[in-house]
């Protein structure tokens, strides 16, 4: 997985060609990180279909909020620049909501 | 056919973990099922002092960290997946999961807890991960400076209150009661915060915002007015409900979902316990939960001995 941060985000995720995946994550955020390595595997499963990044927001707050991010887990999925889907807390973000978040992007 | 465990424990969290290390320590062979994170809802709270023993590094991560470390070096089996329903017509269970791999057991131990209740005002749901917070631990980080409401009245509302004070520039607490449900010594911590605002006998009747929480719509439960208040995050700790959807229809449950289990764990079926905050209870803490995990896990191996041959 791409691991985003402000240097790279515009390129990797904004002026991306085809669906890209944002797993915005932090260090304080257990349920993140509980999930990291079902997200992790679904990026070897659909990595060449749609790339699969995360970010940090413990390390890159502004980024996250410029983005209108301010819960975690959130996961979006971006198109040509725009958002075109996003799941967000605990309850919503699981293995099965994430999988199908990817299949119906991609 | 394949294995069957002694029991089969649902749910990973403090009750689960303390009936898997009780289970395995009796040299029964136990599985706990978990869909989500280890640890459950105690991992999403920093400060957990009022677990006995745990006043140093007293985080919930780390104290459900050890529970699970000690249960697996006892023998605990730990699976990840999602539990749809049960099996009970023949003696030896079977809980079915998502993933195909059914497990086969002489004994459940239902212990799958409670998540956080949703208010149910306009704007929650559209602004949920966008100022909307249900998990102070998880997103305090980006309320550094900022204002924030915190809703409800309970021991989880005033901690993670107090908690949030770390990162936010001001904390309003907003309660339709006009006094707390939360143990007085937080309270008193909560008071003697500089960065604590309180209004009472208030409830949030809108959330707001462009993509983006803006503000909240405040209603004073007395006098009916309703006020129009800034704020850049608002953090739900309005009690919490029962993940037992799955076992509906199986075991008896009160009006809420909350399981019925006596002091001995048991449910209204042989062989099937409920333990921790799935069960109806006055007190749903981290100490209670770990006890009734303990209690169940005596008493399925009270049942095994009566009713299985050895």
């Amino acid at each position: 997985m791409i691991e985003l941060n402000k240097d790279n985000f515009d390129a990797e995720v904004l002026q991306a060609a085809g669906p890209v995946l944002v797993d915005f994550w932090g260090d304080k955020c257990e349920p993140c990180k509980a999930l990291m390595p079902e997200v992790h595997a679904l990026a070897e499963q659909y990595g060449d279909k749609i790339k699969m990044c995360k970010l940090n927001t413990s390390e890159n707050r502004r980024l996250a909020i410029g983005q209108k991010v301010m819960g975690l887990p959130t996961f979006i999925v971006y198109k040509n620049g725009e958002k075109v889907k996003e799941i967000s807390g605990a309850e919503n973000c699981t293995p099965a909501t994430i999988e199908s978040l990817i299949k119906e992007n991609i | 056919m394949s294995k069957v465990y002694d029991v089969a424990i649902i749910g990973g969290g403090p009750a689960g973990l303390a009936a898997g290390l009780y289970a395995s320590r009796s040299r029964m062979s136990a599985i706990i099922i978990e869909k989500a994170k280890w640890g459950g809802q105690a991992t999403t709270t920093e400060e957990l002092e009022n677990y006995p023993g745990s006043i140093e590094m007293p985080t919930g991560p780390k104290l459900m960290e050890r529970m699970k470390s000690q249960a697996e070096a006892f023998g605990t089996e730990l699976v990840k997946d999602d539990v749809t329903g049960f099996d009970i017509s023949a003696k030896v269970k079977v809980v079915k999961l998502a993933s195909g791999n059914d497990i086969s057991a002489k004994t459940v131990i239902i212990a799958t807890g409670a998540q956080p209740m949703l208010l149910g005002a306009p704007g929650e749901m559209e602004l949920r991960g966008k100022g909307v917070s249900y998990c102070a631990t998880c997103d305090a980080d980006f309320f550094t400076e900022l204002e924030v409401v915190v809703v409800g009245g309970g021991d989880a509302a005033v901690e993670e209150a107090i908690y949030l004070t770390k990162f936010a520039e001001k904390v309003t607490i907003v309660h339709r009661r006009d006094e707390f449900r939360a143990a007085k010594s937080i309270v008193e911590k909560a008071m003697n915060n500089e960065k604590i605002d309180i209004k009472w006998n208030t409830v949030v009747e809108e959330i707001y915002g462009d993509g983006i929480v803006e503000g909240v719509k405040l209603k004073n439960v007395q006098t009916g007015e309703v006020t129009d208040f800034r704020t850049d995050g608002v953090f739900m700790f309005v009690g919490t409900k029962p993940i037992s959807e799955f076992a509906k229809g199986v075991v008896d449950m009160d009006q809420k979902g909350y399981i019925i289990a006596d002091e001995e764990m048991r449910t209204s079926v042989e062989g099937i316990f409920a333990a921790g905050d799935v069960r109806v209870k006055s007190l749903r803490q981290v100490i209670t939960a770990a006890a009734d995990g303990a209690i169940a896990a005596v008493n399925a191996e009270k049942y095994i001995e009566k009713n299985f041959e050895h």
